[in-house]
């Protein structure tokens, strides 16, 4: 559906030194590609910068070749990217009805915006069960499942997960990456998805790019970083 | 008994405009996590703009509704002028600055239209209709709490029913995740303080009648009340702020019957140490879900 290029980034915190330096990335029209790394490389802070939410010193983000830059984060979202935080930023105040519609308001009007909703509580059924709870009384992979849901229905062009597997159980985490994988060969959505759980990532995207130390250090189809122990081993360490 | 109807009756008058203020600094609470400490003097200057308006005109209405758009006015600049400027991650700079735009806004008052009490007629009778033997309500009094019941509720519905209030209060409770959404924070803020300082206006608007009249200081007792209302009802619940209106308005008037006037605030202050020290977030706080 579009494409996200990432020129020259330059992140940092304060007056300290740069998290990215100068980082290149592109991420295919269509294309699921896991970004990996340990903790601590930069994949939040990447993240947030391509959202809007941390400032860039230096360096361009493009969707589909229009630059991002000196958009605001609201603002980014109505060019249609979206982004699931790290602790996926689930309303607790609000209920999972008003979490939905919220994410619907700008991109949907009127009977449109019920539609699309509903159409999110088909593809996550234990959401629709819940519609009136509160955010705070869910569990770990329904908030996930809420959070996921709640950008997929402003039908974003693309879009970045932060570490969805997070505290959540293997079976919910296959579940949610294999939703977002049918979505995006659906849809056409671009995907870029932060991980720390490889296995799981790497199951479900074409392409692994791996961060260290704020630099992407290599760059493979999915299935080669997966199989190869060399590789695995040189920039995964297991 | 006629003496105990009446005060409470009376009580439940003042106790509406009470929760009404309230309100308004319930509304800023949510939408910035600050205590507007200047709500009183912006909303008296919006008060004086309203009289002005009724004074050239001739009709109290007018003049109402001139001051509720001034009181939505002066939110906006004072959210998008000094108090935007302020740090925002201690609460401290934030109260200077409130104070010492008071300071500004009273002394300008002051020198622009004296430091009397101007007398301020209300637009229905203040006489007590008699029921069975009993002074109750008087007309005004009955359109304080029409009024004031109306305005609550609108403000209820607006921010639980629509989709502004989804934003604003998306936009109050998780501002960088509303961001995410799509939502304009920074205009959502400023949406707060208008309506905020609109419905403070209003509020003043319907005391001044009922007391010595108009003063650059006409305020600053309902502020002291409202503040001590919004802290016992939970700061971040409008339905805390509205019972805790009605329980201090009545709480006042019975202690100024029974016992003096003087006491009453000495009262108020109990009332708050009290809840404080049995439930510190106030009594309908909403702590719990936040820190889920
Ligand atoms: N808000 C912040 N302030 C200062 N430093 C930060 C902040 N967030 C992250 N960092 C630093 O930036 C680096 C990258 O962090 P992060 O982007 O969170 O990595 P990852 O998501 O890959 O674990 C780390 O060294 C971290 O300490
Ligand atoms: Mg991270």
């Amino acid at each position: 559906m579009s494409t996200l290029t990432v020129d020259g980034l330059t992140v940092g915190y304060g007056d300290g030194a740069p998290v990215l330096d100068g980082l290149d990335l592109e991420v295919p029209d269509g294309a699921v590609v896991a970004l990996l790394g340990a903790n601590g490389a930069g994949k939040t802070t990447l993240l947030r910068a391509v959202a809007g939410l941390v400032p860039a010193r230096g360096g361009r983000v493009l969707l589909d070749g229009a630059d991002l830059g000196g958009l605001r984060a609201e603002d980014r979202v109505r060019r249609g990217l979206g982004l699931v935080p790290e602790g996926r930023g689930v309303v607790a105040e609000l209920t999972v009805a008003e979490n939905l519609r919220l994410g619907a308001l700008w991109r949907h009007r009127g009977s449109a915006r019920t539609a699309a909703v509903d159409a999110q509580y088909e593809l996550f059924e234990p959401l629709a069960r819940r519609r009136d709870a509160l955010g705070h009384t869910l569990s770990g992979g329904e908030r996930q499942m809420l959070a996921l849901a709640r950008a997929l229905v402003a039908e974003p062009r693309v879009l970045l997960l932060d570490e969805p597997s997070l505290g959540l159980a293997p079976l919910v985490v296959a579940d949610l990456l294999g939703v977002l994988r049918r979505t995006a060969e659906r849809t056409g959505l671009t995907v870029l998805v932060a991980e720390q759980n490889v296995t799981s990532a790497l199951s479900v995207a074409d392409r692994g790019v791996v961060l260290s130390l704020g630099d992407v250090v290599t760059d493979r189809p999915a299935r080669d970083l997966a199989a190869d122990p060399a590789l695995r081993h040189a920039y995964l360490g297991f | 008994m006629d003496r105990l109807v009446f005060l409470v009756a009376a009580g439940l008058a003042h106790g509406a405009v009470l929760a009404l203020f309230a309100q308004s600094l319930v509304i800023v609470w949510r939408a910035n996590r600050v205590i507007n400490f200047a709500q009183a003097a912006l909303a008296v200057v919006a008060v004086y703009a309203a009289l002005a308006v009724t004074a050239v005109s001739g009709s109290w209405w007018l003049g109402a509704f001139a001051g509720v758009v001034a009181g939505g006015l002066l939110g906006a600049a004072a959210e998008r002028g000094p108090m935007r400027l302020v740090p925002t991650h201690t609460p401290l700079p934030g109260i200077i600055v409130a104070i010492g735009l008071v300071m500004i806004l009273q002394a300008g008052l002051a020198i622009a239209f004296g430091p009397e009490y101007q007398p301020v007629p209300a637009p229905l009778s203040e006489r007590p209709f008699v029921l069975a033997g009993i002074p109750v309500l008087s007309p005004y009094d009955l359109l304080v709490l029409v009024v004031a019941g109306l305005v609550m509720a609108a403000l209820a519905l607006g921010f639980t029913r629509t989709s502004l209030g989804l934003q604003l209060r998306a936009a109050a409770f998780a501002p960088e995740t509303a961001r995410l959404l799509g939502v304009r924070v920074s205009r959502m803020i400023t949406l707060g303080w208008m309506l905020s300082l609109a419905t403070a206006a209003l509020a003043g608007l319907l005391l001044v009648p009922t007391e010595l009249g108009l003063h650059p200081h006409a305020l600053d007792g309902l502020f002291v009340q409202a503040f001590a209302v919004a802290v016992i009802g939970g700061l971040d619940s409008p339905a805390g702020a509205l019972l805790a209106g009605l329980l201090v308005g009545v709480l006042v008037s019975l202690v100024s019957g029974y016992l003096v006037a003087a006491a009453a605030p000495l009262a108020v202050l109990a009332l708050l140490t009290l809840v404080l020290l049995v439930r510190p977030g106030g009594l309908f706080s909403a702590a719990k879900e936040r820190a889920a």
